[in-house]
């Protein structure tokens, strides 16, 4: 994803000027437009940070305030400490960010031991059924998650494994997306340099760990923003194997927090709701580019 | 790994043999099993497994811990088929996908482009289209649900200062699929538009000073002439994921409308979680992901020869 920048740095002045008729109507012209995007733009993002900005307002504010007829952008009364105490007392908040960390966690160091190893022999090595696991590959490309889910729920109902972390991972152990995201990097990863390894009696599992794998970190970071986005903020699978509060994740968390009767409480389920989205969204301020170049170039959700 | 310690022995014995090159399609064959037997049998008990017992359990009359079941051959189809509230989902779901897949999609282009011709302020903008990207939708779904709160939230306060009724936006069911498909644009906005971001910087900066010399110097005949053309592609993809992804609506709905009022907010993928993790009808369910599954299919099979396509470095 590389941005090419090449502004009309290099293009002779008259060239710009003969478009444009004088240079004031030109200088006005480009003022209006100018204004006009801006516009456009702030008007936009008002839309995208309403729900944010009454978030975190409401956090601090007293339920009296929350929903005055004037909004007003600061509360009159600082509230603040009680929302978040309130929020943190009657719903382990805390509990159910470790436990997305632990499932999102896990979720991708497996995903990445499975994966590499499989795209770097679907990428240099020459084996039987080499092309029928790549149209498999391809084919559980085409699969949305939520197809699996029901056989998933009733093997999982049947060996008796609801409600556990193994549960919420074990679907999402193997991403066919990782293994073609990978292929497509070791692809072009010359063959000379690992012929040489070979030679120098480096096995293949060294070459792929210590040889291949450093070179393609870029789509490996990448890869794991995607992944850690992905599991975070799923509801549905989570929804369908967790009934015990303890082992929600962020979401599902929200969930019943918003269902129990703090649920009513304005200013500590937004409070809440600041503790369940900061992580993810402070993550994303801190590495904005490696953020967006992750979510962006898988182009799938 | 066993395969692959072998392998690696093999060629570490074979350095100075003169037959190294006939040894090493065996040893690759080797290793290349070892290192695809796990991602294999992880395929085949997470996706292909369960796809061919959902065909097996959509002909047959199971439930949850029986031991026996029998053939009910098409009954789950024909029955889904007359269902009025799989027909209602249906419905619902093309509905929400009308709004959504032309609104983000048209949106995102407008803010792609007039992002791209930002200077300083570019950085900004982007952090605040994409915020709701990176957010939990759970959480930001139950603000909305307060800003939208018929008599209290400050949504409907805005609109009564301004002389207008207040609306009930979510329990009024002919404005509930617009509502939630606003939410879902909200969301997509800034997806769609990095990847329109992306395709914009493709385009070369002399193919605008070229158009310009020809005449199409107005914003508009430069957009018809040159971005629009060129962004071909980009606006394809973009239109094919947002289609899946609106197609799988379902947080929302979980959580904000509980496909209320009166079903006007049940959608398909709804449905499916409905009739086969709250009512346990596992096997009408399994009829029901495979024609979700149908509908997506053809999208999805779509997105991965444009994402064979579009992943390179």
């Amino acid at each position: 994803m590389k941005h090419v920048h090449t502004r009309s740095l290099d293009v002779p002045p008259h060239t710009r000027a003969a478009a444009a008729p004088t240079p004031l109507a030109a200088r006005v012209r480009r003022l209006l437009s100018f204004m006009l995007a801006h516009a456009v733009l702030l008007a936009g993002a008002v839309f995208m940070l309403l729900p944010f900005v009454f978030m975190l307002v409401s956090s601090i504010k007293p339920p009296a305030e929350i929903f005055e007829a004037t909004f007003a952008l600061w509360p009159r009364n600082f509230y603040g400490l009680q929302n978040f105490r309130t929020a943190l007392t009657t719903a382990p908040l805390l509990h159910f960010l470790v436990n997305g960390l632990i499932v999102c966690g896990g979720i991708l160091i497996v995903q990445l031991l499975v994966a590499i190893p499989c795209a770097y022999a679907l990428a240099k090595l020459q084996f039987p059924g080499r092309r029928l696991l790549f149209a498999l590959v391809v084919l559980g490309l085409c699969i949305p998650v939520q197809a699996p889910a029901l056989p998933l729920y009733i093997a999982f109902a049947q060996l008796g494994v609801l409600n556990t972390y193994f549960s919420m991972m074990a679907p999402f152990f193997l991403s066919v997306f990782a293994i073609f995201l990978f292929r497509q990097f070791f692809k072009s990863f010359p063959d000379e340099i690992i012929q040489a390894a070979r030679l120098d009696g480096v096995g293949e599992l060294e070459i792929v760990w210590r040889i291949v794998v450093p070179s393609a970190w870029p789509a490996i970071a990448a890869f794991a923003v995607f992944s850690v986005v992905a599991h975070w903020n799923d509801l549905y699978w989570p929804l369908i194997v967790i009934s015990d509060t303890k082992l929600a994740t962020p979401p599902l968390g929200m969930m019943f927090f918003a269902d129990s009767e703090v649920g009513s409480n304005y200013g500590a389920l937004a409070a809440g709701a600041t503790i369940i989205t900061a992580p993810l969204v402070v993550a994303f301020l801190l590495a904005r580019r490696r953020f967006i170049a992750g979510i962006t170039m898988t182009g799938i959700k | 790994m066993t395969a692959a310690n072998t392998a690696a022995a093999d060629v570490h014995g074979g350095v100075c043999d003169v037959g190294k090159t006939r040894a090493q399609p065996w040893l690759e064959a080797v290793a290349g099993i070892g290192f695809s037997t796990p991602a294999l049998l992880l395929l085949v008990l997470t996706n292909l497994a369960p796809l061919a017992a959902l065909g097996f359990l959509s002909f047959t009359d199971y439930e949850l811990g029986s031991l026996d079941f029998s053939s009910v051959g098409l009954k789950h189809f024909s029955a889904a088929l007359g269902d009025p509230v799989i027909r209602r989902s249906l419905g619902n779901t093309f509905l929400y996908v009308a709004i959504v897949v032309p609104g983000s999609v048209l949106l995102a282009l407008l803010t792609a482009i007039l992002i791209h011709g930002r200077g300083r302020s570019r950085g900004i903008y982007e952090v605040i289209y994409f915020l709701p990207v990176t957010s939990t939708l759970i959480a930001m779904a139950t603000m909305w649900q307060f800003l939208l709160h018929p008599s209290l939230g400050p949504i409907n306060a805005v609109l009564k200062s301004l002389g207008f009724a207040p609306v009930a936006f979510l329990s009024e069911p002919r404005l509930v699929i617009p509502t939630l498909a606003a939410i879902g644009i909200w969301q997509l906005i800034g997806f769609n538009m990095v990847l329109f971001l992306a395709g914009l910087s493709a385009i070369p900066r002399e193919l605008y000073e070229a158009a310009d010399v020809d005449g199409a110097s107005h914003p508009i005949d430069r957009f018809l002439k040159v971005t629009w053309p060129l962004l071909g592609p980009t606006t394809l993809f973009v239109t094919v994921t947002t289609f899946i992804t609106a197609f799988k609506v379902f947080d929302t709905v979980a959580v904000m409308t509980r496909g209320g009022p009166m079903g006007a907010s049940e959608t398909l993928l709804y449905a499916v979680y409905l009739e086969g993790f709250q009512y346990f009808h596992l096997s009408y369910a399994a009829t029901l992901t495979l024609i979700f599954l149908a509908f997506t299919l053809t999208f999805s099979v779509a997105q991965t020869f444009f994402l064979d396509r579009r992943v390179h470095y």
